[in-house]
């Protein structure tokens, strides 16, 4: 056991800090660090400055334009980037349909789709989750009727994250006759999003955002060519991807820079006696969130060991993602606190892009309620905790 | 001991629950919000026809007795509906400074207006850095000749654009930080000098940032005595802290409820999700919670009334207690409604909110808590 980088290690640490500091806007760490929203414009210019340096997919294989680092390095990728401020890329495009393409497409797919994905010429969304299919996913409606060399989808999707911007849409789809068994009769198809017959219909969050959307399909004709790997086997790679490693997945870089900036203001909080970084109350809950931060790093780096040595990464990221969250919504709640009576106004134009004008009370306080609410999602989607907890129940323990 | 209530009570809570349930639908409180005005002029009128506006004062003061009590009773029914009328602002603080504090000639002035509907009311006590701290006033009075000069910021004061006359709390002697020296005048807001900006809060409720520059305001407009205002804004805090904590024990009883009703309907892998017995005992801790909240509340009510030196203790109590129950009733609500809990669509997500606000008005939990063992 050893505690320390290796000097490679430190080496590509230092390189990647260098990168930071010289190629990420300021405007963009600002808006991150004070827990503001990016805008399209802004993620798209970000992702495209990480093109440009050949590190916009560290997750996918060299040959398809990955960066070949280790499992360490792209750790230190996602933390230092967090820390600076620096932007997740969106990850529906080079994170989740990119593996699949180049794991179960064609030739011609890879050649097709990957380029624009990794360029970020393209924005993609997801297609999985309708209203009656949510945990049970594989329970979902919409069809895909095959009718010459193209399939007639019918149905809707919900909860597509910033479907709003999507130039494509990757599907979970029904092809496969209504008494084959559930998992077997779907598809995974690829379908551009201006095909005429869909809709786009914005759900309005809790922090008053479209930041999802419904998707209605309505007769859209798509070609056979989209369609991923075999007809009835778009849920065995759909769940690959579940299992595969998932990269960032408990988000310990955001929540190290979310912390951070709710120590520092803690330190700048007048309190009753003193600053509110030495109410006994408010430090105590402050050291257990950043002990909990700490135990998850660490079960973290020992999932990333594991994987550099050659063991596949097993359930035990249900870890990662249950305790990712817990640990985020925790630091959105010190925020909350912290901001104190300049938690309530709900200026909305503040988060509008290009807002100019004066904020109401503390800037750092004017997101802090609206992002409280609005991540409450995070133990929500990709498999709710709940969910998280059954793939333990049955995968780790037996039960 | 006795945990019932009164025929006066039982009525008066049948006539505001009917009221939420006929007229307060979740979609017409949505249009409420939105609105110009942030909440129906006609729901007040209302309100004053009925006589709930009389309920937070004493016969003597031309009200229905003013017992903690019967401010349960109607803001608990409030809670079930979010209703957003100034209630709170307005009748219980405002309203409830003036008749501790005014002469009898300005109560005689302002306090019939207020229960017949036509008075709008703020109070403005905190200021951008004062968080909880009601003894941290730096807003100043300045005598000069017959007036006052007031000067300073007062922040997220609730109900501040509505209002016809604010209450301020200014520091007329002392320093930022002590207990005397703090003053409590009625200034209109039309005085030259006064500029609100006003904005919705994240609950729907309405707020406003108010400044002062060299605002003159007669020193026939102080109320009560020079210098010696806090014991009796703490008082009336605490009042208000317990009226909100009767809202969010209504609000926490709704929000239970329907998360159990949504369980039920809700079918994946085949069954009602409530079959799940993961999911059925965070909903069996959500009930018992909202039980404990109401106990707690039933009790700070009974001793604000008895008036004994334990008041603010038991405020306080309660107010850690509730807030340590609404957080929990409001986010295990989101959790096992799924996504449709995130949405503005639905009204768990804004029983949600305001589940999170009365957590930090008049005091956070960690504040109560640490108040309670103070005192």
């Amino acid at each position: 056991m050893n505690i320390e980088f290796t000097s490679a290690e430190l080496a590509f640490q230092q390189q990647i800090r260098q990168f930071l500091n010289e190629k990420l806007p300021v405007d963009i760490a600002e808006k991150r660090k004070a827990g503001l929203y990016l805008g399209k414009e802004d993620q798209v210019r970000w992702q495209k400055i990480l093109y440009k340096q050949g590190w916009s997919a560290p997750n996918w294989p060299v040959e398809h334009g990955g960066t070949g680092w280790t499992p360490t390095e792209k750790y230190i990728w996602a933390t230092e980037c967090a820390l600076a401020g620096g932007p997740e890329v969106i990850s529906f495009g080079l994170k989740m349909v990119a593996p699949i393409i180049y794991g179960h497409g064609s030739e011609e797919q890879k050649q097709r789709f990957l380029p624009d994905i990794l360029a970020s010429n393209a924005w993609w969304c997801q297609g999985y989750s309708e209203a009656n299919a949510g945990s049970d996913l594989a329970s979902l409606k919409t069809t895909a009727a095959q009718e010459g060399d193209e399939y007639i989808v019918n149905g809707a999707k919900t909860w597509t994250t910033l479907g709003q911007h999507a130039d494509w849409i990757f599907c979970l789809v029904r092809t496969g006759a209504p008494e084959v068994k559930n998992q077997e009769a779907i598809s995974f198809l690829l379908i551009d999003m201006k095909t005429s017959g869909i809709t786009v219909s914005p759900i309005i969050t809790l922090d008053g955002k479209p930041e999802v959307n419904e998707v209605f399909f309505d007769n859209v004709r798509v070609p056979v060519t989209n369609r991923i790997g075999e007809e009835g086997k778009g849920w065995t790679y759909a769940k690959t991807l579940l299992t595969h490693e998932r990269t960032n997945i408990a988000r310990v870089g955001l929540s190290k820079q979310r912390f951070a900036r709710a120590k520092q203001l803690a330190k700048e909080t007048v309190d009753l006696d003193g600053y509110l970084i030495d109410n006994p109350a408010f430090s105590q809950k402050m050291a257990e969130v950043e002990i909990e931060l700490l135990a998850l790093e660490y079960t973290e780096l020992r999932t990333l060991s594991a994987v550099s040595t050659g063991a596949a990464p097993g359930p035990e990221s249900s870890i990662l993602k249950i305790k990712g969250t817990e640990v985020s919504q925790m630091i959105d709640e010190l925020l909350v606190e912290i901001a104190g009576n300049y938690a309530l106004p709900f200026v909305k134009e503040q988060f509008e892009d290009g807002f100019a004008g004066e904020h109401i009370g503390p800037e750092t306080a004017a997101n802090s309620a609206p992002y409280y609410f609005n991540n409450r999602k995070a133990s929500i989607y990709g498999g709710s905790n709940e969910i998280q907890k059954n793939i333990i129940c049955k995968a780790v323990l037996g039960l | 001991m006795d945990f019932s209530f009164s025929e006066e009570q039982q009525m008066l809570q049948s006539s505001v629950s009917k009221f939420v349930q006929k007229d307060y639908d979740f979609e017409s409180r949505c249009g409420l919000v939105d609105s110009d005005n942030g909440f129906s002029k006609e729901h007040w009128q209302l309100f004053a026809e009925l006589g709930w506006l009389m309920v937070p004062f004493t016969e003597e003061d031309g009200g229905l007795g003013g017992s903690a009590v019967d401010l349960m009773v109607v803001m608990e029914e409030f809670g079930k509906g979010m209703v957003i009328e100034p209630f709170l602002t307005t009748a219980v603080l405002a309203g409830g400074l003036i008749a501790a504090s005014a002469s009898e000639e300005q109560k005689l002035q302002l306090l019939g207006p207020l229960m017949e509907g036509k008075l709008q009311l703020a109070f403005a006590y905190s200021e951008p850095q004062s968080r909880f701290n009601l003894a941290d006033i730096s807003t100043t009075a300045e005598l000069q000749g017959d007036n006052y000069l007031l000067n300073g910021h007062k922040a997220v004061v609730l109900n501040a654009e509505a209002a016809d006359q604010l209450l301020v709390a200014v520091r007329t002697a002392g320093e930022q930080f002590d207990r005397d020296g703090i003053s409590l005048f009625l200034v209109n807001t039309n005085t030259a000098g006064i500029a609100i900006q006003s904005y919705k809060t994240v609950d729907g409720f309405r707020a406003a940032e108010v400044r002062f520059d060299k605002v003159s305001v007669p020193a026939a407009n102080l109320l009560g005595e020079a210098g010696k205002a806090l014991p009796v804004i703490e008082k009336l805090i605490d009042r208000a802290t317990l009226a909100l904590c009767a809202e969010a024990v209504g609000a926490m009883e709704v929000t239970y409820k329907k998360t159990v009703e949504y369980t039920q309907t809700r079918k994946q892998f085949g069954v009602s999700i409530s079959k799940f017995q993961a999911l059925q005992h965070r909903m069996a801790d959500m009930f018992i919670e909202c039980e404990q909240a109401r106990s707690i509340l039933m009790m700070a009510a009974m001793q604000l009334d008895a008036n004994q030196g334990i008041a603010p203790k038991a405020v306080s109590a309660a107010k850690s207690r509730i807030g340590k129950a609404a957080r929990l009733i409001g986010q295990e609500a989101v959790q096992l409604h799924g996504g449709i809990g995130v949405t503005d669509e639905l009204d768990v997500g804004h029983f949600f909110k305001r589940l999170t606000t009365v957590q930090f008005l008049f005091g956070s939990t960690d504040f109560h808590t640490q108040r309670f063992s103070r005192l």
